[in-house]
């Protein structure tokens, strides 16, 4: 049902860049996980699944109101129950935390005020779970109720109570950004269109439930913790702050993780709660949350409102591009002053842009907290970027295609926010997908109903600057080779589904020219693995990928002198065949077991190391914010998507998506096709049906069957084509496949349901409720037009003014209020925005 | 509810071919009681009850969702989880290609969802696509976007063949 391509091998001779070396073919083969067999036979353990005996349960009570000052706890009857061992509240911590080292105003539980319904503010450990439940019941907690803000326009309205000291407003962060001429660009322009979207909420869905088992020994005053993050060292370390405790102290370990999109790169409350449990308790805490607290713990997109006004010429070139993102990030910092960056920043990057302003602003409000998710900042912004584009392009009666070629960059390339593009993938992902699709043949003569949009995207292979800049490596792999010939990688990257730990065995396993079998990988256990910044951003790939490639050849390098030594010769002289190696010229050789011994036999059990940073010149300008956007390779996507409108219910059925994706070079094709085709899913079910809801701040969606990600039932064929630009700085080329494809699709979606029904909604999801709605005020609107008409006899109407006439209109920048394009015939409202419809 | 207030009884429990009694409460649940009780942890909870599919376990054949099943109900019928899939060392053909075709990312919906496809592979040995999107309509995946699930069922079933 689904194809899978790759550029020819000659695309990138071609076009005259670099080879990489390749030698066994380890790399570049589709390769099942190494872990894959442990999860298809039910032996692959979650925290969950972990065997602790009989450890005391865990439970979180949380607040009923969304914002308020705790005036009084009673604990006392919940600490007197037999079978309770530990109660515990804000005042157990020693300190906030927040993922962001300046932006730390959360506590695990909360002290003094709840600024959300939902924020934990009471645990306790017991000895089952019935009595732990009795235990929250038997808690009374006294909160005086605040005014409470649900909207970042009712949090930012003047007189609003600040949720934050010092955050007049309510704003988090504001961001000024501009690069270039903007009002000359739009001066140029022949054609200035200006859009307003708004964005639901949403969030990542991952289907393991959160869960965390922490052991304290209070002999040692040490704690270890098993949980399901994606990022072990951020927990570590705010374990260690918020405990107060000194962090040699602290053991955390990622056991098999189900999911994490970005839920589980912050620490997250519960697994410090855990974690303080245990110690309360001395002893071993098992704490599972139920998904309704997975909604609440949340980090999800936050609800988005942009502005988007863009300038181009006749020709389609871009002049200038003016945009305003307003945020509604809940109640706490977490990623949030990152998220608003991204926004501006992958404006950047993917074409050629005259000039850019942005504005954007991160806004607290009584909700649960969001943070990063899949796509990270940019995925709203490229929806409203690419669907803008796509109405431009009909305006200026350019083809899609034709418009986003008119505005291509050639790597290397410096943009004006001072980001580096080192490879561009983007003609080779646009000329597949046209003709994958059979775009030239098909579009615009698709029956009534039925259309065909398409987008691009990128996004970053890891953020070239690391959150908490220590002045370490970015990324560090240690490989230990020992009396049995084997060989352990020894890495801190989180392999949480994506298949990490197969892609650095792969590595291992191409440059030592070793079957994968003889090599081992151990990860995320703090007491034996190297430090890893984690998986987010994309960036394990590209980063322990590359720490993985120079440890790999530091090690080829200690055995070709060992074989030298043993065969006597100079190392220049040894020709490594992996399981075999051998003198040039010659037959003396020795296997690999030989080799070994001779490697071993002065120094013992070897560790060697590879470590990697970004270059200097990837890590973005010198202006506020600036590294947020910055990397060392962008990835690149173009895709078409095919859709079904039925304009008596509403409803969108995705018939078929192409997706070209430039991963630099698919180091394993079948993990990277499985990424774009998750990445690409994930962005339909945000396009069509995904959306939390909040009433009074209560949520109300909390659950899978009111938050709606997509059946198999409604899932689409998705074919995948890879492209391989072979970037300069990624290991064999690569680069980051998990997250780019995400962000195309959405704006392709309502391209195509656009094309298919001329409707372009105001607003995401494009749920069946809102297009009806549309699609019923258009008829509407038709009607008391036809009845205008009839009145003034027969004049005819506006919306077939002539083009040139509409686009001096638009030259003065004033926004489209009747359509003319040239595909109107079946659009007699065609391009007209839809007010924003449900109040957030 | 109080635990001292609910009974138990002795059940007669078939669990991958073994029949055991246990002392189970009245209202415990079939995953409570195969993950708990059995240490059967293959069989995964992603809900809070019927929502998620990842419980999918095979009573009498028939794909039931552990988490709203109560184990006093299953008295007398067999049950099988994943782990009862692979024999002497072998994986089963949808384990075979799950495995071989990324029919798994994260693998947490992968047990259920395999024992959903067993299910339907065993009424119906030659599934249409649009057989297996039916019989897999109840669980949720957030990692494949299910194209390689549908991949991974069709080429088991033409391994079976």
């Amino acid at each position: 049902m689904s194809t899978a391509h790759r550029t020819d091998p000659g695309d990138a001779a071609l076009r005259g860049e670099p080879t990489p070396p390749r030698h066994t073919g380890a790399v570049g083969q589709r390769t099942p996980l190494i872990d894959g067999i442990e999860k298809v036979t039910g032996r692959a353990r979650y925290t969950a699944d972990l065997p602790f005996g009989q450890a005391l349960v865990g439970r979180i009570l949380r607040s009923p109101v969304a914002h308020g000052l705790i005036r009084g706890i009673d604990a006392a009857a919940a600490r007197a129950m037999p079978g309770v061992r530990a109660v515990i509240t804000g005042e157990d911590f020693a300190a906030p935390y927040g993922v962001i080292p300046i932006a730390q105003n959360e506590w695990p539980l909360a002290r003094d005020r709840v600024r959300y319904r939902g924020e934990p503010v009471v645990a306790v450990a017991a000895i089952d779970e019935a009595t732990a439940e009795a235990a929250l019941r038997a808690i009374v907690l006294d909160i005086e109720p605040l005014p409470a803000y649900f909207s970042a326009a009712e949090a930012r309205a003047e007189g609003a109570l600040p949720l934050h000291e010092k955050k007049v407003g309510n704003i988090e962060r504001q961001v000024e950004q501009d690069f270039g001429d903007v009002d000359a660009g739009f001066a140029a322009a022949d054609l200035v269109l200006e859009r307003h979207t708004a964005y639901a909420e949403v969030a990542h869905g991952q289907i393991e439930l959160n869960a965390a088992v922490a052991a304290y020994e209070p002999e040692w005053g040490r704690l270890t913790t098993h949980s399901v993050t994606q990022v072990p060292y951020y927990l570590h370390l705010t374990l260690a702050q918020v405990l107060g405790m000194d962090a040699s102290r602290i053991r955390v370990v990622k056991p098999f993780v189900g999911g994490g999109f970005g839920h589980r790169v912050e620490p997250l409350n519960f697994e410090m709660i855990t974690a303080a449990l245990a110690r309360a308790a001395g002893g071993t805490v098992r704490t599972q949350l139920t998904r309704e607290e997975g909604f609440l713990t949340h980090r999800g997109r936050p609800a988005t409102d942009i502005r988007l006004k863009i300038g181009m010429k006749r020709t389609g070139e871009i002049t200038a591009v003016d945009c305003e993102v307003v945020q509604r990030g809940g109640a706490y910092g977490g990623y949030g002053l990152v998220t608003i960056l991204y926004a501006g920043a992958l404006l950047h990057a993917l074409y050629r842009l005259g000039a850019v302003r942005y504005r954007g602003f991160r806004v607290y409000a009584n909700l649960p907290p969001c943070g990063a998710m899949r796509g990270h900042g940019a995925v709203d912004v490229r929806h409203a970027f690419e669907s803008l584009l796509d109405e431009m392009a009909g305006e200026l009666g350019l083809d899609p295609f034709a418009l986003r070629r008119a505005n291509l960059i050639g790597a290397p390339y410096r943009t004006l926010n001072d980001l580096q593009v080192n490879s561009y993938g983007i003609p080779a992902c646009l000329a597949w997908a046209e003709k994958a699709s059979g775009w030239k043949e098909r579009r615009g003569k698709l029956p009534r109903g039925h259309g065909l949009g398409m987008a691009c995207s990128h996004y970053v292979s890891g953020s070239a600057k690391p959150v908490h800049w220590s002045g370490e490596p970015h990324a560090v792999i240690n490989l230990k080779l020992d009396f049995d010939g084997s060989i352990t990688i020894l890495t801190g990257a989180s392999d949480i589904g994506q298949g990490s730990s197969t892609l650095l065995t792969q590595v291992v396993a191409e440059v030592l020219m070793l079957p994968m079998a003889r090599i081992r990988v151990i990860a995320t256990d703090s007491a034996l693995t190297p430090k890893d910044n984690g998986s987010y951003s994309s960036r394990v790939s590209f980063m322990v990928g590359n720490a993985a490639l120079r440890a790999a050849e530091e090690l080829k390098r200690v055995l070709v002198t060992a074989a030298s030594v043993r065969l006597q010769v100079t190392p220049e002289e040894i020709e490594w065949e992996g399981e075999r190696c051998a003198v040039v010229g010659t037959d003396k050789s020795a296997d690999f077991a030989q080799v070994v011994e001779a490697a071993l036999a002065e120094s013992g059990t070897l560790t060697v190391k590879g470590v990697w940073s970004t270059p200097p010149e990837t890590q973005g300008g010198k202006f506020r914010g600036a590294a947020v956007g910055s990397t060392a390779g962008f990835s690149y996507a173009a895709q078409v998507v095919e859709v079904s409108v039925d304009e008596d219910t509403g409803a969108v059925k995705v018939e078929h998506v192409w997706a070209a994706h430039d991963c630099g070079f698919a180091i394993n094709p079948l993990a990277v096709e499985g990424q774009v085709q998750g990445a690409v899913w994930m962005g339909m079910g945000q396009a069509l049906s995904e959306e939390t809801q909040y009433h009074e701040g209560l949520a109300i969606r909390p659950n899978m069957l009111d938050y709606r990600i997509p059946t198999i039932a409604e899932s689409p064929p998705i074919d995948v084509h890879l492209v391989e630009s072979l970037d300069p700085l990624g290991p064999f080329g690569a680069k980051e496949a998990s997250e780019g494809a995400l962000h195309g699709f959405p704006p392709a979606l309502t391209n195509a349901i656009c094309d298919a029904v001329g409707i372009r909604l105001g607003e995401l999801p494009a749920t069946p409720d809102r297009l009806l709605e549309a699609i019923h005020l258009r008829r509407r609107e038709q009607r008391q037009q036809a009845r205008r008409a009839a009145v003034a006899s027969a004049a005819p109407a506006p919306a077939l003014a002539a083009p040139a006439s509409a686009l001096d209109a638009r030259a003065s920048g004033q926004s489209m209020s009747a359509a003319a394009s040239s595909e109107a015939a079946h659009v007699a409202s065609g391009g007209r925005p839809v007010a924003p419809g449900g109040a957030r | 509810m109080k635990r001292d207030t609910v009974g138990k009884r002795l059940l007669s429990l078939t669990v991958n071919e073994r029949t055991q009694q246990h002392a189970v409460a009245d209202n415990a649940l079939l995953l409570d009681v195969l993950r708990e009780t059995l240490g059967l942890t293959g069989t995964k909870q992603g809900c809070d009850g019927g929502e998620c599919g990842a419980c999918t376990v095979l009573v009498d054949s028939q794909p039931q969702l552990a988490c709203i099943t109560l184990a006093a109900s299953c008295e007398g019928r067999h049950i099988e989880t994943i782990e009862h899939l692979s024999t002497h060392g072998r994986m089963s053909r949808l384990q075979q290609a799950f495995h071989e075709k990324l029919g798994t990312q994260c693998g947490f919906c992968t047990p259920g969802m395999i024992m959903a496809a067993e299910a339907l592979l065993r009424r119906q040995s030659d599934p249409s696509e649009a057989q297996i999107r039916e019989a897999l309509a109840g669980n949720l995946c957030r990692c494949t976007g299910y194209v390689k699930i549908i991949e991974s069922v069709q080429s088991a079933a033409g391994a079976g063949r």
